[in-house]
């Protein structure tokens, strides 16, 4: 909310400067997001009118004018179109200072502008710093008093505070609310605008009906009749008004909306001959039309709130007006209505229909539901006190059963002390709560009795008080500790491989951690995974970002693109995260751990072999990670097919009989769509799958010295590597210790379609030296049962 | 005898001209092998009388000794200069970049996260996560958010119905963990969080650590000093930190904390307060006998401000010259 500083010491006014009152206020809970001054800081520009207006002997666009003080004439040449006999404008004399739209300072002199003396300048609202730009000088009232300082007259020397309120504190969506909390803060009396209500001289009554009196318990009207709306709002009203940022209208909405500031009770008022019948609150109907204030048609929903008569809905309640029932230049006669409505019945209504208006703002956050009554009297006595007219009685209908009650609150001292970690006196709560408005209805030893008043309905409990008291004491001056607890340990579990561990692999490994967005464009979730259906948002910001992803590799795609884009060939990057799939009623919300390499296979350098990655630069990679958890032999590689994947580069990783993720070659279509250069490998695993290890069993070591044997055989080159090291398991006998695959060739020597493996076997008894004889058998058994089950050949 | 004096000169002469191992090898073999004058005066004495051997004999010895000395002695020279040839010509120039992969980098979120963790795993905090996509209970409802409440669009949120959301903050994950367990709790929940809205200072998806303490006795003299030893760890600086009263429905006092990094600018880093009974209601937990309290800082903020960073988007961008610079 913005608001004029200087009205707001009209009603309470502190020994402190505007600084001292931002940071006051802040430090209480009432954040200055911004204080902007009215105006810039010139100097000596005055009220004159124009006395003549002349065209320039030598310049088309410049006028010779003369112009008094009321006292003294003087000749000031003028470029604004709007400079004419009669015009009372701002007069900068010389020795004006003024402001250039850079900020910069500079002197009004004599001047001669094309042969013509010119002696000060005549200003428009932009030059003093009053508006963004204007197309001509001020234009003063007829009745502004000549030679007065602009900055005195135009009450120029006031700042705008804006202050950005927590929806709890609606109490001080106004300036007598944060008047109030001013006095508060500075132990200040407030002087609230006093008024003598505007006697009622007709007799009339509209009938207002409350049909859903738990939304609206309350709901005052009155007839004003003859009115004249063509009447001129006073200019300190607009000043007011513009200094919180709304522009004026005609004397009733500039009224209402006066009020609306002053109190915060938002009014509004009906053309009252173009209502028909009386007034109900009531629900919307269905299908119900309503065209509003600005023009737009909406179509209300049976949970809104509307003021309806006998033809229909005619406002939004607690929103916006509607058009049919506007007061317009042609009214004379009005239906001044205000209510209390229930905050839950007006909350998120005015954003429902794209709307957010100042009645709206503080109705949903709850208006004090004692000041209707207040509120509607104000507005009479201004409206009449500017436009003339006559008031009828109020009528003011209300349901008992369903209005607020006045808070009742227990307030222990002990629970005070503990909770501020303090003793605060007992003398000194009472003086705050007291200061607050707030009631002491009784006190037994260690407990006060109280009411909160009407407008702190935010006060409910214990805790309420304690705030206040808090905030009131300032929080920055209560004490300050370290908790203390007793000292237990963390439980850590050994067995379980940390995903700090996880992501420091990677690192060490050359990957950049990337953080992309969790939800991603339709067609793109469906091009990587066409087994899921991504889970649509209601209300995507764009289409870019419409479904939850199921998996991370469509964005760490992109994010290889944008890189490639940018001149970066070699991407690793790899990305922790949740992927959300959909199963059944049921949310699957799992994280992975997933990867994407392109490039060299090294960081190009001065030695580097230039070679691009493979697959199995990748499966080097996760291997690293699978080893981690110390079970890598739970894991196996099973050739397999994914919509996202090369069909002869993909692989599914299997651990304890479950696919736990994917690794591969981006399908070249994908790659070529998306631009990607080079060979992209990918690699996806359900992270639980990597955590779950396990603790180290120790294994005595033998003294024993190994016996290898190396082998190279000649097969089928669609054979499986991992086929072949099962049988050679299955049948090197129970000290084989390991398998190595160290060469893998095709080409001259090995028959096309064939390819040769050669592999390393390595075995050793625990407690003996294994002898020739006994490796040689076991080097038989392997070689012909690879021959017999893998058609193996060995090669010479 | 009297050539033995001649014999030794020679030799050493031979010995000290060779300038390789080989040649040094043809000096011994010619005047110490067994076909060498050295051995054959040696074969010789046997011509000698009785009186005039265990001299000569002696003399040539001594003489074999010498050449031995002084080839070992060239031997080693020879050695030497050979050694210095071959290092000087191995010299490297160690200023040529090393080999093999370089080291990645962690994401700066990443790296701001765990430092969250550490600092308040070091006083028995632990880690606890949940699900992003949260139901309107656990993301409102039990945080005393009411659906009509002007929070739920004050947070933008992103639905999927009516009753599932992204989560708009961690704290989900609190009411959770208050559901399931008894006090003392001291936890704090790291994660992505979702609010719709987008433009240069917010992005629709960023990252929070919330924290929650319940025990007997937690005042709020618990919370400023964590918070404010917290901050100061953060930036391991003596930052400036002042409580400013604000509103969160879930607490009640509410807290904004701002920071002053030396340049008299506050800046606001987190929100905290002690936590609404009506919370603990909703969990189950008795706010007669417990008390606690909780925040909640934004990860990118945190960030942005210890490594400089002048623009969000960058965080999500994943640019590798961005990220590399965080290795």
């Amino acid at each position: 909310m913005k608001f004029s500083e200087k009205w707001l010491r009209e009603l309470v006014n502190p020994a402190i400067s505007t600084q001292e009152l931002v940071d006051q206020i802040t430090m209480a809970g009432l954040e200055v997001d911004e204080v902007e001054s009215v105006a810039n800081d010139f100097s000596k520009v005055i009220v004159a009118k124009i006395l003549t207006a002349e065209q320039h002997p030598n310049a088309d666009k410049l006028q010779v004018c003369t112009v008094t003080d009321g006292s003294e004439e003087y000749q000031v040449v003028c470029g604004a179109p709007n400079a004419r006999a009669g015009l009372i404008t701002g007069y900068a004399q010389i020795g004006a200072e003024l402001f250039d739209a850079a900020g910069k300072s500079f002197k009004i002199k004599k001047a001669k502008l094309r042969q013509v003396e010119s002696f000060g300048m005549l200003c428009a609202d932009a030059e003093l710093g009053l508006s963004e730009e204007s197309d001509g000088i001020m234009e003063l009232a007829a009745d502004a008093p000549l030679g007065v300082d602009l900055r005195e007259y135009l009450s120029l020397n006031d700042k705008i505070i804006d202050v950005d309120l927590t929806p709890n504190r609606g109490d001080c969506l106004s300036i007598s609310g944060l008047a109030r909390e001013v006095g508060v803060l500075n132990k200040t009396a407030v002087q609230y605008p006093e008024f003598a209500a505007a006697p009622v001289t007709l007799a009339e009554r509209l009938s207002i009906k409350l049909e859903a009196p738990s939304d609206c318990p309350k709901y005052l009207g009155r007839i004003i009749r003859n009115v004249n709306v063509n009447a001129k709002t006073p200019a300190w009203m607009i000043e007011k008004l513009s200094r919180s940022g709304i522009r004026s209208i005609d004397p009733v909405v500039d009224v209402t909306n006066y009020v609306l500031l002053e109190l915060g009770q938002p009014l509004h008022a009906f053309d009252l001959d173009k209502l028909s019948g009386g007034i109900v609150v009531r629900k919307a109907h269905e299908d119900e039309q309503l065209t509003l204030l600005d023009g737009n048609q909406i179509t209300v929903n049976t949970d809104t709130l509307v003021i309806a008569d006998d033809s229909g809905a005619i406002a939004l309640a607690g929103v916006f007006g509607g058009e049919k029932t506007g007061v317009t230049s042609s009214t004379t006669n009005i239906f001044l209505e205000c209510a209390y409505f229930n905050p839950i019945a007006i909350a998120g209504k005015a954003r429902n229909y794209g709307l957010h208006t100042d009645a709206s703002h503080r109705y949903e956050r709850g208006v004090d539901w004692q000041l209707q009554q207040h509120g509607i009297e104000r507005a009479t006595q201004l409206l009449i006190d500017i436009a003339g007219g006559e008031a009828a009685p109020i009528n003011d209908a209300n349901n008992e059963d369903y209005l607020p009650s006045l808070n009742h609150i227990t307030l222990r001292h002990a629970k005070v002390n503990s909770m501020l970690a303090f003793e605060m006196p007992a003398a000194e709560i009472e003086e705050i709560i007291t200061r607050l408005g707030i009631t002491i209805s009784s006190k037994k030893a260690d407990t006060w009795s109280l009411i909160a008043p009407s407008y702190r309905f935010d006060i409910t409990i214990e805790v309420d008080v304690i705030e206040e008291l808090a905030r009131v004491y300032g929080y920055n001056n209560l004490p300050v500790k370290m908790p203390s607890a007793a000292l237990d340990f963390t439980p850590r579990s050994e067995a379980q491989v940390s995903i700090h561990n996880i992501r420091r692999t990677l690192v060490a490994r050359g990957y950049q951690e990337a953080i992309t967005y969790s939800f991603i464009e339709k067609q793109l979730q469906r091009q990587f995974d066409d087994k899921h259906q991504g889970i649509a948002l209601a209300n995507p910001i764009s289409a870019e970002m419409a479904v939850m992803r199921t998996s991370i590799w469509p964005a760490l795609v992109k994010t290889v693109q944008y890189n490639q884009n940018r001149q970066q060939n070699r991407v690793r990057l790899f990305e922790v995260g949740q992927c959300f799939i959909s199963a059944g009623d049921d949310i699957l919300q799992e994280n992975v751990v997933s990867g994407a390499i392109v490039g060299k296979r090294q960081p190009e350098g001065w030695s580097s072999d230039n070679q691009s990655v493979d697959f199995f630069d990748l499966k080097g990679d996760l291997e690293a990670l699978l080893n981690l958890s110390g079970c890598a032999d739970e894991f196996s590689f099973v050739s397999d097919q994914h919509t996202a994947l090369h069909p002869g580069q993909t692989a599914k990783i299997i651990r304890n009989n479950e696919t736990v993720g994917y690794i591969g070659a981006l399908h070249p279509s994908l790659a070529k769509e998306f631009g990607i250069n080079g060979n992209l490998y990918l690699f996806e695993i359900n992270q639980q799958s990597l955590q779950t290890g396990k603790i180290v069993e120790f294994n005595s070591l033998s003294k024993f010295p190994e016996s290898k044997r190396d082998i190279a055989v000649v097969v089928d080159e669609q054979s499986v590597f991992d086929d072949l090291k099962l049988i050679i398991k299955r049948t090197a006998g129970d000290f084989l210790k390991n398998v190595t695959l160290f060469d893998v060739y095709q080409g001259q020597g090995v028959e096309k379609g064939r390819k040769s493996l050669a592999i390393n076997l390595t075995w050793q008894h625990p407690s003996r030296t294994l002898n020739e004889e006994e490796v040689n058998s076991s080097i038989q058994l392997v070689v012909s049962a690879l021959a017999e089950q893998a058609e193996a050949v060995l090669r010479d | 005898m009297e050539n033995i004096e001649e014999l030794l000169a020679q030799a050493c002469s031979a010995v000290d001209a060779a300038t390789s191992i080989t040649e040094l090898e043809q000096a011994r073999v010619e005047y110490l092998g067994k076909k060498g004058p050295l051995t054959a005066l040696l074969k010789g004495l046997g011509k000698l009388s009785a009186e005039e051997r265990p001299a000569a004999g002696a003399r040539i010895n001594e003489a074999k000794q010498v050449v031995a000395e002084k080839i070992n002695q060239n031997r080693k020279n020879i050695e030497t200069a050979a050694l210095a040839i071959k290092l000087a010509s191995e010299k490297i120039d160690i200023s040529q970049p090393g080999r093999g992969e370089q080291l990645g980098s962690l994401h700066p979120v990443t790296k701001t996260l765990e430092r969250i963790e550490q600092f308040f795993g070091s006083i028995g905090y632990s880690v606890a996560e949940g699900p992003e996509i949260e139901d309107e209970y656990h993301n409102f409802e039990a945080l005393n958010i009411p659906a009509h409440h002007p929070a739920p669009a004050m947070h933008d949120t992103f639905y999927f119905d009516a009753n599932r959301l992204l989560r708009t903050h961690t704290s989900g994950v609190q009411v959770r963990t208050m559901e399931t367990s008894e006090p003392p709790i001291r936890i704090i929940c790291p994660g992505r969080v979702y609010r719709c809205d987008y433009d240069q200072t917010h992005t629709p998806m960023f990252h929070q650590v919330e924290g929650l303490l319940v025990d007997k006795d937690v005042s709020f003299a618990d919370l400023k000093g964590t918070l404010e030893q917290f901050l100061r760890e953060f930036f391991e600086d003596d930052v400036k930190v002042r409580f400013r009263p604000s509103y969160f429905p879930f607490t009640e006092p509410s807290i904004e904390v701002d920071i002053d990094r030396g340049d008299g600018k506050w800046l606001e880093v987190l929100g905290c307060g002690m936590v609404h009974p009506k919370v603990f209601n909703y969990s189950n937990i008795d706010p007669e006998v417990f008390t606690g309290f909780a925040f909640g800082m934004g990860v990118e903020r945190l960030a942005m401000l210890r490594y400089g960073v002048d623009d969000l988007r960058l965080f999500f961008e994943n640019d590798l010259r961005f990220l590399e610079q965080f290795s």
